[in-house]
């Protein structure tokens, strides 16, 4: 039994597509979750045809999508970090490490679930793995909480082997599937697709793989 | 958003002419574009409240848009623009988007930071 989870992602979505499976099953349990969001996904490029939003009605309509997810998923400790999409990379690496830093200290967490730095595509999903990983980096081996990394990069089970942690979530697919549906603005294309293609794409959503990040 | 109607773009862009504005102009083609295929050369600029001014504006095209501002000393220029909108602030919101609905380009004008 985890005692508390911390999630670190730096997009409204990143939490619905790989772990929310994950921490559906974890917060049924009874396991407290904080998920710190870097950032709005305020440069998210799925405006609609017809057009629903623009550059600048987007954050708070990425915003309410993102509370719904976590009330689907029963994350109860959202914490929106304020940085900007795509800005990531470029931040203060010490003001990024500082915040996560803070919030590590506050929920005293068993387990942390991020992004592998240098395996997850985008840009801001590897500085807010790398932050994540710099933040726990400070505190003293004995003391550290679990990290669980969530990778995709086309390379990475050739440099870092297969993920030594998949997990059958089809237990709480609904869930899942409707977490994913709450950040309508990004996945209702996708969605569709999916739906369209039928079993092959909601089944590669039953698994979520991780890899336990070494020191 | 609505889809261009130039004389009244031409109309707005004109307001902004002769005095200090702020600029938001941003291209992309996505974070995972070369992700999704390896041989796509990806790339993107984005400038938030760049502050400009500039003598002349002016929209051109049949659709999508182009639309050129002329700088003091230098040019700004956006191209591929297809929608439009004024926001009760007096913002002028320009915005390409491709034929999923994708936001490929953004021109944006303001007279108080965005």
């Amino acid at each position: 039994m985890e005692r508390h989870i911390l999630v670190v992602f730096p997009h409204p979505d990143d939490e619905s597509f790989g772990v929310s499976g994950t921490l559906a099953m974890f917060a049924e349990q009874g396991v407290p979750i904080t998920y710190a969001c870097l950032t709005l996904g305020e440069m998210g490029r799925n405006m609609g045809i017809p057009p629903f939003a623009n550059r600048e009605t987007l954050p708070s309509i990425r915003k309410k999508e993102l509370e719904d997810a976590c009330r689907v998923i029963g994350i109860h400790d959202l914490r929106l970090l304020g940085f900007r999409d795509k800005t990531v990379e470029f931040e203060d690496e010490e003001l990024l490490t500082d915040r996560i830093s803070a919030i590590i200290a506050e929920t005293n967490p068993s387990l942390i679930i991020t992004f592998y730095p240098g395996y997850s595509v985008h840009p801001d999903h590897d500085a807010c793995g790398a932050a994540v990983i710099r933040a726990v980096e400070r505190m003293p081996k004995e003391k550290r909480p679990v990290v669980h990394c969530v990778a995709f990069a086309k390379n990475c089970e050739k440099e870092i082997g297969k993920p030594n942690i998949v997990r059958d979530v089809s237990a709480v697919i609904d869930k899942k599937i409707a977490a994913i549906q709450a950040h309508r603005s990004q996945t209702e294309g996708l969605m569709k697709a999916a739906t369209k293609y039928g079993g092959d794409a909601i089944t590669r959503f039953k698994t979520e793989r991780f890899w336990t990040f070494k020191w | 958003m609505q889809p261009i109607h130039m004389e009244e773009v031409q109309k707005a862009l004109n307001r902004f002419t002769n005095q200090d504005v702020y600029l938001h102009l941003e291209t992309t083609n996505g974070a995972y574009a070369s992700h999704h295929n390896e041989g796509f050369f990806a790339a993107g600029a984005y400038i938030r409240n760049g502050r400009i001014r500039f003598s002349r504006a002016k929209i051109a095209g049949k659709g999508p848009y182009r639309v050129g501002l002329k700088l003091d000393f230098g040019w700004v220029y956006a191209e591929g623009l297809t929608d439009w909108e004024v926001t009760d602030t007096e913002q002028l919101l320009l915005a390409g988007h491709d034929y999923e609905g994708k936001l490929a380009v953004a021109l944006q004008l303001s007279y108080e930071p965005f």
